[in-house]
């Protein structure tokens, strides 16, 4: 293997970092997004969950290349100075994880919204709490829509390689360099960094696991 | 005490009218009437979780809605208990301390850590009923609380209702057991395709039911 076990390190922490912040940020607007719509009435959540569930198959490229448009110097946020940074990587990765955590929790939270809706406001409770109290109720299927989230941010390719360029030390994550080694003809290199990946996955998936199976 | 003018609801294919009903403190209600009559929603609409079409509802005190659906959270069985007292900002420690004699009066003591999920029905029906008297009602609204539980399991409900009775609360109670709105009801409500059909002191209304329908329905014959 040409490729230094601590320079992986690098790579797979860097990989970590951006895959779990794009979760987060996409939990953040995805959570209570999925939870509110999955409360609603059939009517009125039909076309979101329409969008939601179509979202689920974006492709990486396009959403890499539609970021690279707004990110390019000539786009319209080019002046932020994002391209070929980590953080630019993490906002195209939180766009292909936000309609998997909205909508795998909006039908998560479909199931049980009647039952919790009528328990909560028949004990006197507010609207707010009855959100609260579905959220907390489809904690153990919100882990499966938070480990689609990560996996589909780790996991992706596409749009990592055209707004994250690839930069060895600045932008290189797991994926990126599975690619590179692999063009480069360095297959032990190219399976040791998949191995790495999937070992990254298994770890951050059973720490999910373990939390939404707490009583 | 409730007080309700010219309620109408309107579903596709149905419509419930009542015109003035009034229940004062301290009355025991019992409603009949066939599946479909519209028992469940004019218990929802006095309740105040549905909203009228036309009409009004008064509603003094605090209230309880129970469904017959006894739906418990993925939780223990001591946080099932609590979580009515949780939802009016009761701290878990003093909501627990409240909630815990109610527990070994209705036989769950001993499965305090428990999932509730993993309760039999009669259980699921007492942890409900606890869960609601817990935060002291003035009002109780209970949608068929003993459906399709055994003789023992309805009469211990039916003990923790009389108490609750006993007490002052208002209850207006829904069930396709006449016997048992018999027993329990001081006033009984007839419903029929969405209207009330009679209403009467319990004993009468059975004993000697003035209008023809509830004559036929209470003697057990088809009046749908």
């Amino acid at each position: 293997m040409t490729l230094a076990w601590a320079e992986v390190g690098e790579i797979a922490a860097r990989s970590l970092g951006v895959a779990g912040a794009a979760t987060l940020l996409a939990a953040l607007f995805g959570l209570p997004l999925g939870v509110w719509l999955g409360s609603r009435p059939r009517r009125g959540r039909m076309g979101a969950q329409v969008v939601l569930y179509a979202g689920m198959g974006l492709p990486p490229v396009v959403v890499g290349l539609l970021f690279y448009f707004l990110l390019s110097r000539s786009g319209p946020l080019g002046g932020l100075g994002l391209l070929f940074t980590p953080l630019a990587m993490v906002l195209a990765e939180a766009v292909l994880a936000f309609p998997m955590i909205a909508g795998f929790t909006l039908a998560a939270v479909r199931m049980r919204a009647e039952g919790v809706r009528r328990l909560v406001r028949g004990l006197g409770g507010s609207e707010r709490q009855v959100l609260a109290t579905l959220l907390w109720e489809s904690r153990r299927p919100i882990t499966a829509a938070l480990a689609a989230g990560f996996g589909a941010a780790i996991s992706e390719v596409g749009a990592a390689t055209i707004v994250g360029g690839d930069i060895r030390f600045h932008t290189r994550v797991l994926t990126t360099a599975v690619v590179l080694e692999t063009r480069k003809g360095e297959l032990e290199s190219a399976l040791a960094l998949g191995a790495v990946l999937l070992g990254v996955t298994l770890i951050v998936t059973a720490i999910l696991v373990v939390w939404g199976e707490r009583r | 005490m409730i007080r309700s003018e010219g309620l109408v609801r309107r579903y596709p294919g149905f419509e419930l009218a009542v015109e003035a009903l009034e229940v004062p403190p301290g009355r025991f209600v019992t409603v009949i009437g066939p599946s479909g009559a519209g028992k469940s929603t004019l218990l929802r609409l006095l309740a105040g979780l549905e909203p009228p079409d036309r009409g009004r509802v008064e509603l003094g005190g605090r209230a309880v809605f129970l469904d017959q659906d006894r739906t418990v959270l993925e939780r223990s069985v001591l946080a099932n208990a609590t979580f009515g007292l949780e939802l009016m900002g009761v701290r878990r420690s003093e909501a627990a301390r409240r909630v815990r004699p109610w527990l070994e009066r209705v036989g769950l003591a001993e499965k305090l850590t428990q999932p509730a999920v993993s309760l039999s029905g009669g259980e699921r029906a007492r942890l409900a009923l606890v869960r609601a008297l817990a935060i002291e009602p003035d009002v109780l609204f209970l949608d068929e609380p003993t459906q399709a539980l055994d003789p023992g399991n309805v009469d211990r409900v039916e003990g923790l209702l009389r108490e609750a009775h006993g007490q002052g609360r208002t209850i207006v109670l829904v069930t396709h057991n006449l016997y048992q709105a018999r027993r329990l009801g001081q006033e009984t409500w007839f419903l029929l395709g969405g209207r009330l059909v009679e209403r009467a002191p319990s004993e009468r209304l059975f004993d000697r039911p003035r209008e023809a329908l509830t004559r036929a329905y209470v003697a057990g014959e088809m009046v749908y």
